[in-house]
């Protein structure tokens, strides 16, 4: 029987969309201080339901406390958590519709798998049979089949995950929370598993949050990053987006290497850097002249081109010298010194960049429209 | 008269060898070294020295003095008679035995009752103040047994007790008395015993991970529920052994029973100090020692076996 009209019973619930519809998340001007200390610092974010979004940043950036403050483990100093348009700030973590996967899987230890996974029906006094009928349902979906009464401490790491996984699941919450719930795995184990979770999340159309400092991770798994910095949101956007145009340094440095070249502005459109012109697109961007201006490439969109013609001047190219080259396999990856701050990094393709060795004047060239502008 | 006493090697050995077995070895963790050096066996040695001399020396001389005969108005003589110990068979003693198991289980299960939630909110308080609080518990552990009984027996007198305070405030018509009485005796015997049994608790207690409540907080159990499915079966064997300790503890205390119970509720430690030092019957107070030794070793080991017939299912 369902207790509830919006909540399908086991038998409907089956593989396909499990919540459709659910898990629709706003917080609004969330705080959260630590003594002196902002956690999180006046947080504002829409979560879509049925997205996959992936709370992104260095440890203390805030992101595991934003996770605990949805979760109601924590309560906020101010702002508010509304879940499908019902403001849930002040309801107890027992009373939310979430469920949760902690960095340390929290599994019971005197409990056997199949109680793990149905610890949250029977709590909620579900009839044995439906108990019965959902953990087996559940096995079946993190692919356990048959392992019900091991014990959870004679489980793999893998598998202990899966448990989890199904434990946090198993009373169709709106909203599927997860804790960095790789970090304990192995980076083999981790690759495949993210992406079947990918896989199951996308499946049940379930809306979740999971914390991350890993980009790759964040990347492989999310319709939306948001990267979190000192309690704030830096910058929420798909995957590509943020790494492709980062807004700030902080993310532009945080999502993977890349290139930072600093000039001053002298039109609306174009940088001088080292006192060369780089013609962003007048259609991109319309910069007061005079600004100090910050640039972000990535190293695989700079293009290295070998000449030995180092006066003749280009638009959107640096000259300069070859000071390291490491061959990574499928791609090389080179450091140039074009008498900036910082060495220019360059990725190519290993075809692209071979022949090119240390003490080699080359020029770095920038397409317009890999250079993005960012903010300190 | 002069009586040479047979001396029984048999009766020697065995109940002696018996609580010989958990000897606390200091060196356990090193026993997975192939052969011991002997560095190592003569500092084993000392332990077992002492243990050979300080308790099971006195023992030995306790069985021996339980068969002496003792004569009346005087101490006792070495013979070899049976009379302390069927004694003990008598109705009375029977009875009195029963009644000691009973309430120091009874004493046990109050303590633990209230010993046991209390460790599990002390360990996830902040220390600030959990700190202070251990310190007042441990400093509750330096009040001698004496005090304690006549402090109970204070507040629960009727001229100077509790009962005034809930008299002035109107909760009560006239001030009693409850000492000395059960409730005097459970509650003196309770207080003793609760913050050893606070001790015996916290380590496992404080061991328990915060994110295995979280979770099941997350799960949809509250505060009781968090408690009655995760931590009651995460420190069942921590529970069972403080239990035990309450209970061979509150059995062997006999200032408390006497000065806060009814003589009908006097214990068997306290016949034991009875009959040793108002009676000067030492052979039966020897035979009611032993006896209640082997009385609490028999509850134990029931107990134990129970639990871990529990754990096992």
């Amino acid at each position: 029987m369902p207790q509830t009209t919006t909540r399908p019973t086991p038998a409907e619930a089956a593989p396909e969309l499990d919540t459709p519809g659910r898990g629709g998340l706003r917080l609004h001007a969330l705080r959260r201080s630590f003594g002196a200390v902002r956690a999180v610092d006046d947080v504002t974010l829409d979560v879509p339901a049925g997205r996959f979004v992936s709370f992104l940043g260095p440890s203390g950036c805030g992101k595991t406390t934003l996770l605990r403050l949805i979760a109601g483990l924590d309560r906020p100093n101010g702002g508010s958590v509304v879940l499908d348009d019902v403001n849930i700030t002040d309801r107890p973590a027992p009373e939310r519709d979430v469920g949760m996967v902690f960095q340390s899987l929290a599994l019971f230890p005197h409990l056997d798998v199949r109680r793990n996974i149905g610890y949250g029906l029977r709590i909620r006094s579900t009839p044995r049979h439906e108990v019965t009928q959902r953990v087996e349902e559940l096995l079946e979906l993190v692919q356990l089949p048959g392992l019900g009464d091991r014990k959870v401490t004679k489980l793999s790491g893998g598998q202990r995950q899966r448990v989890a996984i199904a434990r946090a699941l198993a009373r169709h919450p709106a909203l599927f929370l997860l804790d960095e719930p790789m970090s304990a795995l192995d980076a083999n184990l981790r690759e495949s598993l993210q992406v079947e979770l990918r896989l199951l999340q996308q499946r049940l159309g379930i809306t979740t949050i999971m914390v991350t400092h890993d980009q790759r991770e964040a990347m492989t798994m999310s319709d939306v990053i948001v990267v979190l910095n000192e309690g704030r949101v830096e910058q929420v956007g798909p995957p590509l987006e943020v790494y492709r145009r980062p807004r700030t340094t902080f993310v532009a440095r945080f999502m993977g290497t890349t290139n930072l070249l600093r000039g001053t502005a002298i039109d609306h459109h174009v940088v001088s850097i080292a006192g060369v012109p780089f013609d962003l697109g007048a259609e991109r961007y319309r910069i007061p002249p005079g600004a100090d201006v910050t640039l972000s490439v990535r190293p695989g969109d700079a293009e290295l081109q070998v000449t030995a013609a180092a006066d003749v001047t280009e638009p959107n190219s640096l000259h300069g010298t070859v000071t390291f080259v490491r061959d990574l396999g499928g791609t090389t990856e080179c450091f140039v010194d074009c008498g900036l701050d910082e060495p220019v990094v360059v990725l190519g393709a290993a075809r692209h960049i071979e022949g090119v060795h240390r003490g080699d004047p080359v020029r770095v060239r920038f397409a317009a429209e890999t250079c993005t502008v960012v903010t300190d | 008269m002069v009586d040479v006493a047979p001396a029984p090697p048999e009766d020697l050995t065995d109940p002696v060898t018996e609580p010989l077995g958990p000897v606390p070895d200091p060196h356990a963790d090193e026993s997975s070294r192939p052969r011991m050096p002997w560095s190592a066996r003569l500092l084993l040695a000392v332990p077992v020295a002492v243990l050979t001399v300080f308790f099971l020396g006195p023992f030995a001389l306790m069985l021996r003095t339980s068969f002496y005969r003792r004569v009346q108005g005087g101490f006792y003589e070495p013979a070899f008679v049976l009379e302390s110990w069927t004694r003990l068979t008598s109705e009375f003693y029977v009875d009195r035995t029963i009644f000691s198991i009973l309430a120091c289980a009874f004493v046990a299960a109050i303590t633990v009752a209230v010993a046991f939630p209390f460790t599990w909110y002390l360990t996830r308080m902040r220390p600030r103040f959990q700190v202070p609080l251990l310190v007042l518990l441990l400093s509750a552990l330096a009040l001698s047994e004496v005090i304690v009984a006549f402090a109970w027996d204070l507040i629960l007198g009727r001229s100077t007790g509790i009962t005034n305070v809930l008299v002035w405030i109107g909760l009560m018509s006239e001030p009693r008395s409850y000492t000395p009485g059960f409730v005097a005796l459970a509650i003196g015997l309770a207080y003793i015993a609760f913050p050893y049994c606070v001790l015996a608790f916290y380590p496992t207690l404080s061991r328990i991970d915060d994110e295995l409540v979280e979770a099941a907080t997350t799960l949809g159990a509250k505060r009781g529920a968090v408690f009655r499915t995760v931590v009651v079966p995460l420190g069942r064997t921590t529970l069972v052994a403080g239990f035990l300790l309450v209970f061979v503890f509150t059995l062997g205390s006999y200032i408390i029973a006497q000065v806060l119970g009814r003589p009908e509720h006097w214990t068997l430690s306290v016949f034991i100090s009875d009959q040793a030092v108002f009676n000067s019957n030492i052979p039966f107070a020897a035979a009611i020692a032993i006896f209640l030794t082997v009385v609490s070793l028999v509850v134990v080991a029931i107990t134990s076996r129970l639990a871990r017939q529990e754990v096992a299912s």
